[in-house]
């Protein structure tokens, strides 16, 4: 029974752990994409961020520096892509596979010049990695059924990011249906013409927006190289941003599902690592390329329609330009 | 000694350039406090121009503002509320998917949270709505409001903001009769209450109706400013046009022949399944024009695009030439009809009719493109592409005669010749017309009927669909007006004026 | 997604001369890209000019890397057109990448069957196969946007991770060499090869030095003309301009949108497949994991640089191919400098002639138009 539990717990403890830097590159992507910014270089971004973070994490030995870099590079990737889409009203998917292949490039030729260890930065010391939060009471409460292996496996020596993370699901809920951004941001991706005739400007929302998009992608990449990993690794974000882009749409750029996506989406993750070489009744083994693609192929029946229906912002994709 | 009260809104010496269009030209006029203002001109008048200027949507190139007397600076929206200027766009400024009361607040949220100032928001609005008829659902998203309503949610916007000054562009061209008289009620009792109210139409009716000044506008200038009760609609006409209107088209009887089209208990739904044309039944002879009237929405454009192949019929029978073709879609659809000799103008040329990006030539054979004589084994036969592109310009007087012009860089009265050479040329039998002059210059619109009734006088079948209800009486032979998807009356010109007509459009009679 | 690029609308005195639009704009865009480039490899610790000029030298400065040059323009050209005729019917195929990756897949099929046959029935096999399996990767996306409206920028994104992983599957599972610990199939009989294009002008007495440059660059450039006339002279290609300029228009020229969407997408993918026959027929001789490396996204950037023009997009791809092969060899010469540079370059070369193609056109058509207005008032 007990092992069942603990079987679980860590099955979920995983999922977690894949899911923390999805949910903060869906939750990236929900801001610019209900502001009617498409962007599909949160994979960008979020690379940017983890080689960012990791280089400044070494060099400085301060995994908070590391953070920050990430997010002022993530931010400034994010102010290039408002800069083309919003000011010059730009193709904004061009824009984002730009920004993609740029990082892409740039981040291992920046490792490779400035650690000369073939594209990626030296392993980081434990102190230069963002730190496990650990909680008191472990012991007293072990002994408890239940709650006890779930205090002491989940819920104790969780990472920084990750309890940021849950306060950014929350906040973002908030702001996006109690507050008056949040009313004015919904507002700009539906209909940009409503929001500059009642006085306010779409670009200054717009770009407020994509600004928010470059925070989130940077936590997200400084999670993926200063606490997930200890160090920049080539192309290390592997199609999470286009993941977590599938997952906002699954999510029907709405705060709770987006998070629930992601958090299914890193479960196949994680039984998928199980699932190796295991045979299952009836099917077999299933190769692990078909789990892999789980996410892709569900998110391709969302958008069919054949299971759900997903509509995007109206103003989503459409460069604002004022009529005569 | 008291001096007269500065006027409420008074604009000087306005200028304002598209590229090489002047499209104000030192435009200025003076609005006093508690007043109704018309502004009245043709399609392209600069009307729209000027309040879009004033409202600070649009920065004018040279010129002064005044409110109250005092120069403003308005570079946007956000001034013009502060200096209590508010506006009721053409189309409107709404989203779709908030509630009456997020769209109000957006922007006058009164604090971070939106929780307060919705409370604040409700009590107000609840007041506004009591004082001038202003009723609407305030917990209804507005895209499930009608647009009757949506027009109050957007005047509510506007009062809620503290607007002195109301500018309302075109407010009555979506709105059935009695929405308009209800609409003119609530501008009214908004003028009671000392608001001046700014009306921008093209419509004389309105304007004898309700206002109390008119400012007349004539290719981007101002050509008069005068009291209402001291002119009068012919004078308006005469101004707004630049010389003497002729209201009616020189014709002949109508001649009618064999029937050409037959259509009966025809139902069309839209592309989200609301059923628009409810079951209409009507004939069109040869050598006749049929005129369809009815205020934009009720269901006309959805009729015309039907027959014209266009989108699917739901029921019922539509007989070309007394074949049914209902229920064969092999012959029943856009590309089979022109094949039928059906030729349709449709209501909206820039966005249906042309590709704007195309050039000329490449527009003269829309719809035509795959007939043998444009087309080669594989190829293209490019010259008789460009023959055929010439011979129409010639006829239809297109300027410039540049068949390797794009589209978009004929003016809208040359583009609607193109169209109009390209469809009626091909010497249809049964001719679908809609809106054939909208937005379109008086010396084209002459050109227009003149031709349609040409087409008409060889024998040939016409179905026309127009909102202008000047339009449907001058030139058609029988009038059928159409109201929330039904026809509910035929009626000869002759018989038929306008205040019946507007009662008939308006579901009334 | 394609129209903004289409409308314009209103009052254009004085139109620019066409040239702006297609080279000086265009070149200007380049040259921003270039310059950030250099700071790039300044940062890195190295001379730009250097750099770029080594970049050149080893991208046209000497036959063989003329070859190797034009070998990658070869899958370039094939990228940019299939990205290309999307455009023109309002399609944004990101695609490509899984297109061009299922090609392979097709044209290396062909290798392993037809051992035995001449090469001529084998590379018109493969260029039939690989066009086939490009066009059905691509008619998934296109019918769904077609019949169901999903997206394409987002099923074809999909669509490539998806054909990455049924390619691992059947490389690691199914056709791998057996006995081999690295997932590719067995080398393909060499008779069926595409003549390499060293061997070709070697026929007619012509000697060149080795490279990977082989006879489906002249596919590419056949391909191109077909292009040209399809688009412009047929009434399919009529067809499928008109769904992409104004889909509403096509509509009432009794023109059907899903049917040329599905049309445009199925050309599209069969255009991508044919990298396959470059890369796996003409080059590799075997089915690799990830031999694509992206010519899908460069296809992109290609097909905007080039206006989406056969003209240009040979121009655009030649540029990308020297920069894929002069990149390349810089890394040798230089310490700090490594293959990624040449994504770096790609980028900035995709934001500025892509995403920011307005970037310069206010200033420049004010300067022609004050221009042309003074000349006016002359005369």
């Amino acid at each position: 029974m007990d092992d069942i539990l603990i079987l679980a717990l860590l099955l979920i403890d995983a999922t977690i752990r894949v899911a923390t830097p999805l949910v903060l590159a869906a939750f990236a992507g929900l801001y610019c994409e209900r502001a009617g910014v498409v962007d599909i270089g949160l994979e960008g971004k979020m690379l940017a961020g983890a080689f960012f973070a990791a280089a400044v994490a070494y060099s400085t030995g301060s995994p908070w520096l590391g953070l920050l870099a990430a997010i002022a590079a993530s931010v400034t990737l994010a102010l290039v892509h408002g800069f083309a889409c919003i000011t010059h009203h730009g193709n904004q998917v061009v824009s984002g596979m730009a920004i993609n292949i740029l990082v892409a490039g740039l981040a291992p030729t920046l490792a490779y010049a400035w650690f000369k260890q073939g594209g990626q930065t030296p392993l980081l010391p434990g102190e230069a990695r963002l730190p496990q939060i650990r909680l008191p009471g472990v012991e007293a409460l072990s002994p408890i059924p239940v709650i006890g292996p779930i205090y002491r496996e989940l819920i104790d020596d969780t990472n920084v990011l990750i309890w940021l993370t849950l306060l950014v699901v929350i906040v973002t809920h908030w702001v996006l249906t109690r507050s008056r951004f949040g009313l004015r941001l919904r507002a700009v991706g539906e209909s940009p013409a409503a929001v500059d005739t009642a006085g306010l400007s779409v670009t200054k929302l717009r770009y407020q927006a994509v600004i928010l998009t470059g925070v989130l992608t940077g936590m997200a990449g400084a999670y993926l190289s200063t606490a997930h990993g200890a160090g920049f690794v080539r192309d290390m974000t592997a199609g999470k941003g286009y993941l977590a882009l599938a997952a906002l749409i699954f999510g029907k750029w709405r705060p709770w599902p987006t998070l629930f996506a992601c958090l299914l989406f890193a479960f196949t993750d994680a039984v998928q690592v199980r699932l190796q070489g295991v045979p299952l009744p009836i099917v077999g083994v299933i190769p692990v390329q078909f789990i892999q693609m789980l996410p892709y192929v569900l998110t391709v029946l969302l958008l069919a329609g054949f299971v759900g229906k997903a509509i995007a912002p109206k103003a989503s994709g459409i460069p604002y330009v004022k009529e005569r | 000694m008291t001096q007269p009260p500065p006027p409420a809104l008074e604009a000087r010496g306005v200028n304002k350039w598209f590229g090489a269009n002047h499209a104000n030209r030192d435009v200025s006029l003076a609005v006093p406090k508690g007043t109704i203002h018309g502004v009245i001109g043709e399609n392209g008048a600069g009307k729209s121009t000027i309040m879009s200027i004033v409202y600070g949507y649009l920065p004018a190139d040279s010129g002064e503002i005044l409110v109250d007397g005092r120069p403003v600076s308005v570079k946007s929206p956000r001034d013009a509320l502060a200096v209590g200027i508010g506006m009721v766009h053409q189309h409107f400024m709404l989203v779709d998917p908030f509630t009456v009361i997020e769209n109000v607040l957006l922007g006058a949220e009164g604090g971070v949270t939106l929780a307060a100032g919705r409370d604040r928001a409700r009590k107000e609005l609840i007041h506004l709505a009591r004082e001038y008829g202003l009723e609407v659902d305030l917990d209804r998203p507005v895209g499930e409001l009608p647009v009757g309503a949506q027009q109050r949610v957007e005047i509510l916007k506007a009062l809620y903001r503290g607007a002195d000054i109301l500018i309302l562009d075109e407010p009555t061209g979506v709105l059935t009769p009695q929405e308009t008289d209800h609409l003119f009620r609530i501008l009214r009792a908004l003028r009671e209450q000392g608001k001046t109210i700014i009306i921008i139409t093209h419509k004389l009716r309105e304007i004898m109706e309700l206002t109390d000044n008119v400012t007349v506008m004539h290719r981007g200038e101002v050509v008069a400013n005068v009291r209402t009760a001291g002119t009068s609609r012919e004078q308006l006409a005469e101004l707004m046009v630049g010389r003497k209107v002729l209201l009616r088209v020189e014709k002949t009887p109508a001649n009618p022949g064999p029937v050409v089209l037959s259509v009966e208990g025809l139902r069309v739904c839209d592309r989200s399944g609301v059923e628009r044309v409810k079951g209409v039944g009507f004939t069109v002879r040869a050598g006749e024009i049929v005129g369809i009237a009815g205020v934009s929405g009720n269901g006309q454009s959805e009729l015309l695009e039907a027959l014209a192949g266009m989108r699917p019929i739901a029921a019922g029978t539509v007989r070309l030439r007394g074949e049914d073709l209902a229920g064969r879609p092999g012959l029943f659809n856009a590309r089979a009809l022109r094949r039928l000799h059906v030729g349709h103008v449709p209501e909206d040329r820039q966005r249906v009719g042309l590709v704007t990006s195309f050039e000329a030539q490449e527009c003269a054979i829309l719809g035509y493109h795959d007939e043998a004589v444009y087309n080669g084994r594989v190829l293209m036969d490019r010259a008789a592409i460009l023959s055929r592109c010439e011979s129409e310009m010639e006829a239809y007087d297109v300027r410039p005669r540049d068949p390797t012009l794009r589209a978009a860089n004929f003016s809208g009265g040359n583009q609607q010749k193109i169209v109009l050479a390209r469809e009626m040329e091909r010497n249809p039998d049964l001719l679908l017309v809609g809106q054939p002059t909208r937005g379109v210059d008086i010396g084209a619109i002459e050109f227009i009927h003149k031709r349609l009734v040409a087409l008409r006088d060889q024998g040939k079948a016409i179905l026309l669909v127009s909102v202008e209800l000047d339009e449907i009486l001058s030139l058609s032979d029988r009038i059928l007006v159409m109201f929330d998807g039904h026809l509910v009356g035929e009626v000869t010109p002759e018989q038929a004026d306008e205040r019946r007509l507007g009662l008939m459009m308006a579901g009334a009679a | 997604m394609a129209q903004g690029m289409a409308s314009k609308g209103f009052g254009m005195p004085g139109e620019v001369p066409g040239w702006v639009n297609y080279a000086l704009l265009p070149l200007l865009n380049l040259l921003v890209a270039l310059i950030l480039s250099g700071l790039v490899i300044l940062v890195i610790g190295e001379n730009p000019v250097d750099v770029l000029s080594l970049m050149l030298v080893e991208a046209v400065g000497y036959p063989e890397a003329i070859g190797y040059t034009l070998y990658y323009a070869t899958s370039y050209i094939f990228t940019g057109l299939a990205v290309a005729i999307a455009f023109h019917c309002g399609l944004f195929n990101i695609g490509g990448e899984g297109q061009a990756y299922l090609g392979g897949l097709g044209a290396g099929l062909v290798g392993l069957a037809m051992t035995g046959w001449p090469w001529p029935v084998v590379a018109v096999a493969a260029i039939l196969v690989s066009a086939l399996f490009g066009a059905a990767w691509a008619w998934i996306p296109g019918w769904l946007q077609a019949k169901r409206g999903s997206h394409i920028v987002i099923t074809t994104i999909m669509f490539n991770f998806i054909a990455a992983s049924i390619m691992t599957y059947l490389l690691v599972d199914v056709l791998i060499k057996p006995g081999q610990q690295s997932p590719e199939t067995r080398e393909f009989d060499p008779g069926t090869w595409l003549p390499s294009m060293e061997r070709a002008l070697g026929w007619v007495g012509v000697t060149i030095p080795a490279s990977p440059l082989n006879l489906s660059f002249l596919w590419a450039l056949a391909c191109c003309a077909l292009f040209q006339l399809f688009l412009w002279r047929t009434r399919w290609g009529y067809e499928i301009r008109t769904v992409g300029q104004n889909e509403r228009a096509a509509v009432y020229a009794g023109i059907s949108p899903s049917r040329n969407i599905i049309l445009a997408m199925l050309i599209s993918g069969a255009l991508a497949g044919f990298v396959g026959v470059n890369e796996i027929l003409g080059v590799q001789h075997r089915i690799l994991l990830n031999f694509t490396g992206g010519v899908g996204f460069v296809g992109i950037a290609v097909a905007l640089m080039g206006r989406n023009h056969p003209v240009g997009i040979i121009l655009a791809a030649l540029l990308f191919g020297m920069l894929a092969q002069g990149g390349g060899q810089v890394s040798f010469e230089y310490p700090n400098v490594n293959r990624e540079l040449v994504m770096v370059i790609q980028g900035l070369v995709i934001l500025f002639a892509g995403a920011l193609e307005n970037l310069f056109k206010p200033q420049v058509e004010s300067l022609f138009r004050r221009r042309g207005s003074r000349g006016e008032g002359r005369s």
